[in-house]
Parts: structure tokens; sequence; C-alpha cells
């Protein structure tokens, strides 16, 4: 009877015990990992294999290490430019796909999903052939220096803007516009008066999601990056390739760090733009 | 590019040949990329086969449990792919964790066996053999896995989300079992996820280099690694445009499948678009 009872009143899977072990031991495999890198970056220990005591030294070798300082300067110049222009792109590319129907239109937004859906290695090699084709000069001065690495960012990061703000802009009524337009604003006092503060939380959320994704990128900076354009991701790898290391994790752990601060504040924004949505 | 001929280390030749390709489709490179296709198809399944119950287990909690499991699933998303495969090296290399902690468990085993003197036996082997986790094609489908099942539990997630409860329920009230209404309820139900899923893991694991070329050894080698051979150390160019333009016709192909598919899946289920 109770065994039967058990399949009526709103079903619940979660009391299934083979569930509940597989998602924990998922989660404990998804986490353990990270975590192990986390703590062992303070240990005391050169080889890092067994717990010897906790230790700070490797965070201040990190401020003493000159590479690693230019590493870590050029990713956030990196990250802060790309984001700034694809952040301006996707949201110009948002409000026109969203007002306007040109010729080609249903094209031009299936190729501008092409930079997300094909493999990442494709698209480091094709700017990497486009910059060598158009013989892209290769400054040796520094911002002009990450120059090849900005532009490659901000391609394949602004479609990601411009879904996002795409998908706040859907729900934006039209007709407000031209209310607004009659009421005597030009396009200019339109856009700032009525889009920009509409689609504002969705604006921040994508800002720091551009800017973790530029910051993590590896592949496209690694096929784009020169010798005086080394980012912290082509730094780890080359750090990585030689074998396991304390620094690695030290370094590895504030970039975690950073990366989970702006996650954090980017969900907390996007799910603000949705909970004013659902009103 | 692809088109085009090697004359010198720096000049192409564009030549509008298709030299490269066929190149491209004979003898080692074949075969490389015939192998990343099953290591791709081997960890798509996998990465189903773990993504389906953990995204039924988070469909179906509460409403708080929920926005945690997902948080936490979505947390190593934005975790730097390389730092999450570097940290894989250390549980997994010959004196990592995983090897560290099975020689404790065969040095307690031989102390039980010591002590009732059956260790002259060797039951459990002479001594502690560190297992070889690393560099191999088993650490290379293992790493895609840990790095991909996220990107499957998501769209999963989603259209479980969609599900009316009412019509397991009925299902329930009807006289099924779990089997009859997971394979005749379920799937059907949720195989656009399942199909979303397959394509985010399958296309960007055929195109990964990092993770065969860290966690693996000569023999794994996938067709990322020789794309990235031809640009970095071979430097041959239009034969590395020539093998990642083949990787995006696979693309656009599992794409205009999947297009037809759902074309067709819309056709039989009418009212069933999600």
């Amino acid at each position: 009877m109770s065994a039967r009872m058990r399949h009526f009143t709103p079903i619940n899977y979660t009391k299934n015990s083979a569930l509940k072990l597989i998602t924990l031991v998922f989660l404990i495999i998804l986490y353990l990992p990270i975590i192990n890198l986390i703590v062992f970056s303070f240990n005391d220990s050169k080889r890092n294999i067994v717990w010897r005591g906790f230790t700070s030294k490797y965070y201040e070798k990190l401020f003493e290490n000159e590479m690693l300082f230019v590493a870590f300067s050029n990713s956030i110049t990196i990250a802060i430019i790309s984001t700034i222009i694809s952040t301006f792109l996707g949201l110009t590319t948002a409000i026109a796909l969203w007002k306007f129907n040109f010729y080609l239109k249903k094209y031009y937004d299936i190729a501008l999903l092409f930079p997300i859906i094909i493999p990442e290695i494709c698209m480091g090699i094709s700017m990497l052939v486009f910059f060598s084709y158009i013989s892209w000069p290769n400054f040796q001065l520094w911002p002009l220096s990450l120059s090849s690495i900005i532009i490659a960012h901000v391609s394949f990061i602004f479609p990601f803007v411009a879904i996002i703000i795409r998908a706040r802009l859907s729900m934006l009524n039209s007709e407000i516009l031209e209310a607004g337009q009659d009421l005597g604003a030009n396009r200019y006092q339109v856009v700032r008066k009525i889009i920009v503060p509409f689609v504002n939380p969705a604006l921040v959320a994508s800002f720091l999601l551009a800017f973790t994704l530029s910051l993590d990128d590896f592949v496209v900076t690694f096929f784009t990056s020169g010798p005086n354009s080394v980012t912290l991701p082509v730094k780890i790898y080359s750090m990585v390739r030689f074998g396991v290391s304390p620094e690695i994790n030290a370094i590895s752990t504030l970039l975690i760090l950073i990366i989970i601060i702006c996650t954090y504040f980017a969900i907390k924004f996007l799910s603000k733009s949705n909970r004013e949505l659902m009103k | 590019m692809s088109y085009g001929q090697k004359v010198d280390i720096i000049d192409i030749d564009y030549s509008w040949g298709l030299a490269n390709y066929v190149r491209a489709i004979d003898g080692v490179y074949l075969v490389t990329l015939f192998k990343s296709v099953v290591i791709s198809i081997i960890t798509t399944a996998l990465c189903l086969l773990i993504a389906i119950p953990v995204a039924f287990y988070i469909s179906f909690s509460s409403t708080k449990i929920k926005s945690i499991l997902l948080v936490s699933i979505l947390l190593p998303l934005w975790t730097n792919l390389l730092i999450r495969t570097y940290s894989l090296i250390a549980i997994l290399r010959t004196k990592g964790h995983v090897n560290n902690t099975l020689e404790s468990l065969w040095e307690s085993a031989n102390h039980v066996l010591n002590f009732f003197r059956l260790a002259s036996y060797n039951f459990i082997g002479e001594s502690f053999i560190p297992l070889s986790l690393m560099h191999n094609n088993f650490s290379v489908i293992l790493g895609l896995c840990y790095i991909y099942v996220p990107f499957v539990i998501i769209p999963i997630y989603l259209v479980l989300e969609k599900i009316d409860r009412n019509m397991l329920e009925a299902a329930y009230d009807l006289g099924a079992n779990h089997k009859i209404v997971f394979f005749k309820i379920i799937i059907p139900n949720i195989s656009v996820g399942i199909t979303s899923g397959i394509i985010l893991v399958f296309i960007p694991c055929l195109g990964s280099f990092i993770i065969p070329e860290l966690l693996g050894g000569a023999d794994s080698q996938m067709i990322g690694n020789i794309i990235e051979r031809q640009f970095k150390s071979a430097n041959d160019w239009p034969f590395g445009s020539a093998l990642s333009f083949i990787l995006i016709y696979i693309t656009i192909i599992i794409l205009g499948v999947r297009y037809v598919y759902s074309k067709l899946y819309s056709r039989l289920y009418p009212g069933n678009i999600s």
C-alpha cells in the first residue's frame, strides 16, 4: 500500500537515493580538484605532494615576479579595453537587430552566433591568419602591442553582449520610443534617456561577463599574442608545461578569486534584471 | 588560405588547389581525426550519462536547494579551463592524490594481511604499483568529461523544468512504472535539451587542444593538437587552415543535422515545441 502511495501526491525524485548519490559524488568530483588547488597554494613544500604546513610565501613570490606582473597588467588592460568596446558594439548591435529590419537580417543573426558556435581553436587561428594577411604591424609600444589581442577578444565577446542585451530589449515596448520622439526627443536622446536606462541591468551584467570572458580566454589569446604581449593565462600555460608548482596554484587561486567576484556581481545584476521583467 | 600552398618559410602562394585537403584526409591525419571523433563521442556519451541524473535531481529539488546546486554547477564553468585542467594534473599524476590514497589503502590492506600471516601469498601484489592515470586516452576523456559535463546539465535541466509534472502523475496513475515513465515521457520531452547538450559538448571537444596537450600522451593527440602544431612549431599555415576548416565543416554539418531534426520533430509533435 505505502509503496504504491508514494507514487501519488507530488512526484519527488529527490528521495531516490541513487540519484542523490550520483549528484553528491558528481559535485565532490567537480570541486575536489579546485579546492585541492586552492588549499595547496598555501602549502609549504616545493613539490606540493603532501601537506607541510601553512605558508603564504608563494603569494609573496608572485608579487616579486616581474614577468607575472607584466602578464597580469596586460590581461587587465586587455580585459578593460575590450570589455568597453564590446559592450558598446554589443549594445548598438542589439538595438539595430531589435529596432530595424534590414536586408539579410536573418543571416546577420546567424553570423552573429558563429563566433560562439565554432570551436575556439578555429576562431584563434582565423584571427592569426587574418592579422598576418593584412600584415597588422607588430607594435613595440606597450598599449598598442596588445591591439591585436583586443581586436580578437572584441570579435568573439560582443556577440555574447548583443544576445544578453537583446533579450532584455525584446521586453521594451517600442511605442515608448515613438512617444519619446513625438515629445521632441532626437535619436540620440531616445537612446540615452530611454534605451540605456531600460537595459542598464543587462548592460552591467554583460559588462562583467565580457570582462571575465576576456580575462579567462586562453585559446584565442594564445594564437594572437606575440612575445611582447603575454597575458596571464598564456603565462600560466607556459608554466604548467614545466609541471606542478605551488606558484601556479597561487596565481590560479588569485585568478579564480577575481573571476568569482565578477561572476557573482554579473549574476546578481542579471537576476535583478530578470526580476524587474517579471513585475 | 587553406587552398594555398606553402612555398617559403613565410610566403604563401594562394593557388586555390585542394592539395591540403587531400593531405588532410590521408594516412595519419585521418586516423587522428577519426580518433578525435571517437574520443568526443565517448566523452559526450559519458557526459550524458552523468548529466541526466544530476539534472533530474536538480530539477526536482526544492527552490532553495535548486538555486544553490545551479550556482555550484555554473561556478566551475567560469573558472579558467586551463586552471581546471591543471588542477586535474595535481590529482592524477603518478605521485598525485589518487595514487597516494590507493597506496595508503594498499599499505593498510597489507598490514591486515600481515596480521593474518597471509602476506607471503601476495594476494594484492608484491608492492604497490601506481596506476598510470596521466598521459593516456583515459586521462584525456576524463579531463574532457570533467570540463564539459556542466554544459550538458544546463540545457537538460532547462527542458526538464518545462515538463508538466501532472503528466508524470497521470502516467503513474495509469499504472506506468519508473522505467516506462522515463523512456516514454521524460526522454521524448527532454530530447531537445539532450541534442543541444550533445552539440555544446561535442563541438568544443572536437576542437580542444589544451586538455589533450596537458593530460594526454604521445598516443592521445587530437586534431586540435595537430592544428596548433601547424601554426606554432611546424609552421605550415595552409595545411593547418585546411585542418581547421574541416573542423568547421563538421560543425556546420552537425548544426545542419540538428536543424533538420528539429524541423522533423516539430512536424511529428506539432504541439510540443520547446
